[in-house]
């Protein structure tokens, strides 16, 4: 069976990239007779001669009323050595929020640029999400070099416009790969180009295909938020108790010891259930129900997790991206989910906010608005059983909501990982 | 023992639609699964009894009953109530043609008039999360729909209203008598549902294997004779081996000229299939180029 990449695309309005996604589904033979169809009426209806490939996933009518993307939308292709599942995140400036939502869960993001105009202040702000939430590797697409008449030089340009901000943020050099393009012609897309003879690189679909997917971390420290209580009172399972959840983080096996968080007790796992019968050991990314050999009142928001894990905390530090038009002011009150447990949060100060056209951070904001990335101090009414977002994403990773709308206001990150490098360090490595 | 491994894709969305089914458990007081007895509603039922073995299936199932009916769907879901020990709640269309609170439409189909029973329904039992077994890869708007899928006090989706879903944290919050309609099976495509239902034995109604049955020809599809009009006068029935992708609504779920009899044939048909589950057998789904955005914004799945 072909293994999976979970993939994420952002550019900017009119960059082309509904074009692009549409030009890779249609080029990998993943769009269905019926879909092309509807696709050909359309552009004839739009007095287009060529079938316009974006409309392959513009799929809203107030999309293609504007010709614009306005809400992520999720793609699955396959080819025979691999399975995609894309996220396709619109770029306009206050669609933002949808990068960050596509980013959340890649392992690959996908950038465009218009080889006309280069790199962009939206471009910035895209690398800065996907190097804020730790997108392993980035790929530069720049897009319509049919209209910069396939210039190497334009290419060589804002390719190193575009690895200078990467390496800015952390990013080792291989894992980021630049690779210029013609969405509407198919240039480099699928199939190899004519027009660039001086492009020695891969196509998109081949460095998709041949890129390594970092698997999940077997030997992390053991992290299993606890969903539900399974007791069936049965009279088959008169007793029976278990806990159920997906392992975020590591590794657990029978027999082994593990911390209830926030209270900190001990207790051994029993046994891995599944319906499919017992397991020995469950890995990241399983569902399972474990059973404990102490029956200690556990509910769902506890947290199982290795011995040794971070003492839990009620002040932290944290790097928000800001998700809501109601802004970020300090003082305010809010609920913070991390991991199935939901409490209450309170905002101290604002503490920094980050400059996407300089990659910098502005001290004191004040605020933070909507599509700003900062940093904020928080206080919790219980302590959380926390990680740093860089070691653990799954448990260093939280949502801040609006107790009453309900509205999910930002992605939240524990630490400060998004203290870009200074210059002067890039400069002695 | 049966250890998936991780490089496993089906074990990897089985694992996924099981962590969404127990968040809802977590999260929720009266969830619901929309069950019709299709493939992908039964997959739903199938996956709730992995989420909470050795306890029973936690919720009740609704069915949204048009009245075109197909027997032998009945008959199935019927069997998969008694054999799951669950609850069953029908809405009938049928019940609001007979009192007038809904109007027999002039094309004999029922699928549009499904919304009104679903949402009273909803608002009856006072479900607030409601699982549908739609899936992201059916359709275009259908690509931009979230896991969790807050629906207004009317049932309606609005697209600006929708969360943002970051990593595997599902915002279920919602004020009163608002709903979420919920999709476990969002990033499984069609032939994963199939590969799914060949690895683990799920039993489907038999409709969706090839049989012979009296058809005819309407708008590019083959529909079965039966008490929601037809055949109409110049539309010749024809005895064929056919089989049906989708299960809806009687008057306007078409079937495919097929000889796929078994699970393995099936297979190979949707693997080699140049047409969509949905273009290929749903009327309703034709209407227009936003048919689904706008039935969505009604408040249907």
């Amino acid at each position: 069976m072909p293994d999976l990449l979970r993939l994420a695309t952002a550019g900017s309005v009119d960059d082309g990239k509904s074009t692009l996604v549409g030009r890779l589904l249609y080029d990998t033979k993943s769009v269905l007779a019926d879909q092309m169809e509807a696709v050909e009426r359309a552009s004839a209806r739009g007095g287009s001669a060529e079938p316009d490939l974006s409309l392959l996933v513009d799929g809203l009518r107030s999309e293609r009323e504007q010709g614009i993307t306005i809400d992520v939308a999720y793609r699955y292709f396959a080819t025979p050595t691999r399975s995609f599942v894309l996220a396709d995140t619109p770029g306009h400036v206050q669609y933002t929020r949808n990068t960050v939502t596509g980013a959340s869960t890649a392992s690959l993001a996908v950038l465009l640029v218009d080889a006309r105009h280069g790199v962009v202040e939206q471009t910035r702000r895209h690398v800065a999400v996907m190097g804020l939430l730790r997108v392993p590797r980035l790929v530069l697409a720049v897009n319509k070099m049919d209209l910069v008449d396939f210039d190497e030089n334009t290419y060589a340009r804002i390719a190193k416009e575009f690895t200078g901000l990467t390496e800015a943020l952390g990013y080792a050099e291989d894992a980021v790969v630049t690779i210029p393009v013609s969405a509407r012609h198919g240039d480099n897309v699928v199939l190899r180009s004519g027009n660039t003879p001086w492009f020695e690189g891969p196509t998109l679909l081949d460095h998709l295909e041949s890129v390594p997917v970092d698997g999940p971390d077997h030997d992390a420290p053991f992290r299993f938020p606890v969903q539900y209580v399974v007791r069936p009172r049965t009279e088959a399972h008169p007793d029976y108790r278990g806990y159920a959840g997906l392992v975020a983080a590591g590794t657990v096996r029978v027999g082994e010891e593990v911390e209830v968080l926030p209270e900190g007790q001990r207790t051994r796992v029993e046994g891995i259930d599944t319906f499919d019968g017992e397991l020995e050991a469950a890995h990241v990314g399983q569902s399972v129900v474990l059973r404990l050999t102490d029956d200690l009142g556990i509910a769902r928001g506890a947290l199982l997790a290795a011995p040794g894990s971070p003492e839990p905390v009620s002040e932290f530090d944290a790097t928000l991206a800001w998700l809501h038009e109601k802004p970020l002011r300090p003082g305010a009150r809010l609920l913070l989910r991390h991991g199935t447990r939901t409490v209450q949060a309170i905002v101290g100060a604002v503490t920094h906010r980050l400059d996407t056209e300089t990659l910098t951070l502005d001290e004191d904001p004040g605020e933070l608005a909507i599509n700003d990335m900062g940093q904020a101090s928080l206080v919790v009414s219980e302590p959380l059983p926390l990680d740093p977002y860089d070691a653990i994403a799954a448990t260093g990773s939280f949502l801040l909501v609006d107790p009453q709308a309900g509205d999910t206001l930002a992605a939240g990150l524990v630490g400060r990982p998004l203290v870009a490098r200074p210059r002067e360090t890039l400069d002695e490595t | 023992m049966s250890a998936p491994t991780q490089t496993d894709q089906l074990a990897a969305l089985e694992s996924e639609a099981i962590h969404v089914m127990r968040e809802v458990a977590g999260e929720f007081d009266r969830p619901v699964i929309l069950f019709s007895g299709g493939k992908d509603s039964m997959l739903l039922v199938h996956l709730a009894a992995k989420a909470f073995w050795p306890a029973p299936i936690p919720f009740p199932v609704l069915h949204v009953d048009t009245g075109h009916n197909f027997d032998e769907v009945i008959a199935f879901r019927d069997r998969v109530v008694e054999r799951y020990g669950l609850t069953l709640e029908v809405a009938r269309v049928q019940d609001y043609l007979d009192d007038g609170r809904l109007a027999e439409r002039a094309d004999g189909t029922r699928n549009p008039l499904q919304t009104t029973p679903l949402l009273d329904a909803i608002a009856e039992h006072r479900h607030d999360a409601v699982f549908g077994g739609g899936r992201r890869d059916e359709e275009r708007a259908r690509a931009k729909e979230r896991v969790f899928s807050l629906r207004t006090a009317f049932g309606q989706w609005e697209p600006s209203r929708q969360r943002p879903e970051l990593w595997n944290l599902y915002n279920g919050r919602h004020k009163p008598g608002e709903h979420v309609r919920v999709f476990p099976l969002s990033n499984w495509t069609e032939l994963d549902v199939w590969r799914y239902i060949a690895r683990e034995g799920v039993e489907l109604p038999s409709i969706y294997y090839a049989h012979t049955r009296e058809v005819f020809a309407r708008d590019g599809m083959w529909l079965t004779s039966g008490p929601w009009g037809g055949p109409r006068d110049g539309e010749e029935v024809r005895t064929l081996s056919v089989r049906y992708r989708t299960v809806g609504d009687g008057s306007c779920t078409g079937a495919v000229e097929s000889t796929a009899a078994t699970l393995d044939e099936v297979l190979d048909e949707v693997r080699e299939s140049r047409l969509t589950e949905r273009g290929a057998t749903r009327a309703d789904d034709r209407l227009s180029e936003a048919a689904m955005e706008d039935r969505k914004r009604e408040g249907y799945f």
